[in-house]
């Protein structure tokens, strides 16, 4: 059963059509994530499926129930802002009792449910403060723990995350998974941040100037992304894009690619992709991560590699990894080595590109062929 | 921030053009510094000083000690005057406060023509207390205003004369001045609602808080300190009121909307008792002190606060 089912929803302010049809929908105890570029819609999606925004067109279902225009308090969902939105003149502690005195829960439910939430958190240290004496990582427990104290069917985050720095960030993240596991309820977790919706989110949507453009679990999206933007947006960093011509090689299918001065190398083709083209051009996607040095020895293990020249034009060790941008032709392109065998400044690389991995795009439709 | 600045500062010792860079907002503040001390500190020091003399058409310097506050007390003018200068104050500032909010909440309910409304409510502050007390004037007595208006559309029996009425005419003064000083505390109260996150207001209908509840419990408390400044400017209105009270009803009927100010103005420059206007406007000036002294106190408590909690 779906916790949330959301039907050819279309949002316009005035002329501007700012989500074109959204389909998506959420199972019970299912943490989706919404992802994608800065002003692409997720904030106004989440906030249509709160209720705070009015629909201009299509359905919002949460449960079995239509909830179109039912108001926000009606919907049975609790709401993470990106600016927490704590109410500044109370405590903590009203802060998260707040939402059960509107709802006239009981006294002694409410002193049980904040103490279970509280501790949940850890914040029982904090509750008689108000969010001005707060640090960022303590009002987002709190903000966190005014959704919880409710018993919602739907959780809603937008971007809860995106004011702590770095570090902070990454702890949060890995909290707000255990505290998923741990609740079970279903979630809407909104991110422009890849990362975090690949290590949380069951399921991933990615959107795109108002529409979804591809909406599967998170090692499909990043393996077989639907085109040419998921795949450059999901990813760091980014997936190479080639222009190539479908040849073959041998009798075998293969992907011409034009390198400087006017050569070319051939890269045998390891799917039989070819016979889905419609045209000869195509575009060749590659992760950094399936770009190495090349190993005869690996090779036998790896059916799919096949090597390149190229020169190295900037390295950026990160530690764990050294990215490499490397001229291929007109193009640079990106890898990520381990740092072990990470090339050096001006070297000419023979480059192993792991041809298994790659996936292919139409240039015209810049849909995954 | 500073103080990774200052070692280095220190060593070098700051050069000609800081220490002019330095001086200058001195410089430019120095004459209105100077103005401000001489008719706030030096005048007050005097009317206080003449307040104990025995002053009457001309001010002399000779100590009398409190015997003009003793005769300004005695005196049942000064004393009506007094209590009204509470009563109308009270009335006033609760009502002006009330009604814009009010206006203020009406109007953030994104109404149509919003700037119109805006300036429609704000006009009356931009009119002068005597021209708003004469407008009214009129409209108060009863065979000018209100009451021959109504009379015209067929009432012949209605009686609206508030002015003419010893116990009513206060509170003629304190709607006038309702009128004139409540789209200022819109605006003031406007600004504050507009101000507040609106993600808060969100979140308190997510929590299913009703529109009363938000206001009472979220929105309001966030805009306190707004309530306190609207508070003692209008107090401080209040305590001023003369030209209202002279245009309107020229502190009749009889003496029945005398204010302070008035009574003031009649003993220094009608009546020669030069010592006990002194004293009066040195009761006016402990009237202020009430109101400013603990406010300009709360700020600063406030402001070091905040500073404590960076
Ligand atoms: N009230 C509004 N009136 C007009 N346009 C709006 C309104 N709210 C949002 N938009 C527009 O809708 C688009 C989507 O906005 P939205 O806030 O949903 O983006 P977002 O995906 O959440 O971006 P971000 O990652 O920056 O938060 C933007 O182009 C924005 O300008
Ligand atoms: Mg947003």
């Amino acid at each position: 059963m779906s916790a949330l089912t959301v039907h050819n929803l279309r949002k316009s302010f005035g002329a501007v059509e700012v989500l074109k049809g959204i389909d998506l929908e959420a199972r019970n105890g299912e943490f989706v994530a919404l992802v994608g570029p800065s002003g692409c819609g997720k904030s106004t999606l989440l906030a249509m499926i709160a209720g705070l925004e009015s629909v201009t067109s299509g359905e919002i279902r949460i449960g079995e129930r239509l909830v179109n225009s039912v108001a926000p308090k009606d919907r049975d969902i609790a709401m993470v802002f990106q600016s927490y939105a704590l109410y500044p003149t109370m405590t903590v502690r009203e802060n998260m009792l707040f939402g059960m005195e509107s709802r006239k829960v009981p006294r002694p439910e409410q002193e049980a449910t904040l103490a279970r939430v509280a501790a949940l958190l850890q914040i029982e240290a904090l509750l008689k403060r108000k969010p001005g004496q707060l640090s960022g990582g303590q009002r987002q427990r709190v903000a966190m723990g005014r959704a919880l104290v409710r018993d919602p069917k739907l959780f809603l985050f937008d971007e809860p995350l995106s004011n702590l720095d770095a570090k902070l960030r990454v702890d949060m993240r890995t909290e707000i998974k255990k505290l998923h596991h741990r609740v079970g309820k279903t979630t809407v977790y909104v991110t422009h941040d890849q990362v975090e919706a690949m290590t949380l989110a069951s399921r991933i949507a990615v959107m795109h100037q108002g529409s979804v453009q591809q909406f599967d679990e998170p090692q499909r999206i990043y393996d077989h992304p639907a085109n040419m933007f998921v795949a450059g947006f999901m990813g760091s960093p980014a997936m190479n894009f080639i222009p190539a011509e479908l040849t073959t090689e041998g009798g075998k299918p293969a992907l011409t690619i034009k390198l400087a001065d006017g050569e070319t190398a051939t890269l045998a083709l390891f799917d039989n992709v070819a016979s889905r083209a419609t045209s000869k051009q195509v575009i060749l996607g590659i992760r950094p991560e399936h770009l190495s040095r090349y190993d005869p020895e690996a090779r036998a293990q790896k059916p799919g590699m096949v090597s390149l020249h190229a020169p190295v034009e900037l390295v950026e060790p990160t530690g764990a990894e050294t990215i490499a941008v490397m001229r291929l032709g007109d193009l640079e392109i990106v890898g990520r080595f381990d740092p072990d065998e990470a090339p050096s400044m001006g070297e000419e690389i023979l480059l192993g590109v792991d041809m298994a991995h790659a996936c292919l795009f139409d240039p015209a439709t810049r849909q995954l062929i | 921030m500073q103080s990774v600045l200052e070692p280095s500062a220190a060593a070098a010792g700051p050069s000609w053009r800081e220490r002019l860079a330095q001086a200058v907002p001195f410089l430019v503040l120095a004459p209105s510094l100077a103005a401000t001390l001489i008719y706030v500190f030096v005048f007050t020091g005097w009317t206080l000083y003449i307040s104990l003399s025995n002053s009457s058409l001309l001010p002399t310097y000779k100590f009398i000690g409190l015997k003009p506050y003793a005769d300004l007390w005695a005196n049942t003018r000064w004393n009506i005057a007094y209590h009204n200068l509470f009563i109308f104050s009270a009335f006033y500032v609760v009502g002006a406060m009330a009604v814009g909010l009010l206006l203020a909440i009406v109007i953030d309910q994104r109404v149509r023509g919003e700037a119109i409304w805006r300036t429609i409510f704000l006009y009356p502050l931009a009119v002068s207390f005597v021209v708003t007390g004469t407008v009214w004037s009129w409209l108060y007595t009863p065979d000018t205003g209100i009451q021959l208006f109504v009379r015209s559309l067929g009432w012949s029996n209605f009686t609206f004369a508030l002015t003419t009425d010893r116990n009513l005419a206060l509170y003629a003064i304190v709607i006038t001045g309702i009128w004139q000083s409540s789209g200022f505390a819109m605006a003031l109260f406007l600004a504050g609602l507009r101000s507040v996150d609106q993600d808060i207001i969100k979140a308190a209908q997510i929590d299913g808080a009703g529109v009363f509840r938000i206001y009472a419990r979220v929105i309001l408390p966030t805009i306190a300190p707004i309530f306190l400044a609207v508070m003692v400017v209008l107090l401080q209105f209040a305590i001023k009121t003369f030209d209202l009270a002279i245009a309107l009803t020229n502190g009749g009927p009889g003496i029945a909307t005398t204010f302070p100010a008035i009574y003031v103005y009649d003993l220094m420059f009608q009546r020669g008792q030069i010592a006990q206007g002194a004293a009066a406007a040195i009761m006016i000036l402990a009237a202020l002190a009430v109101v400013l002294v603990p406010y300009s106190l709360w700020l600063v408590w406030r402001k070091r606060r905040e500073g404590k909690n960076g």
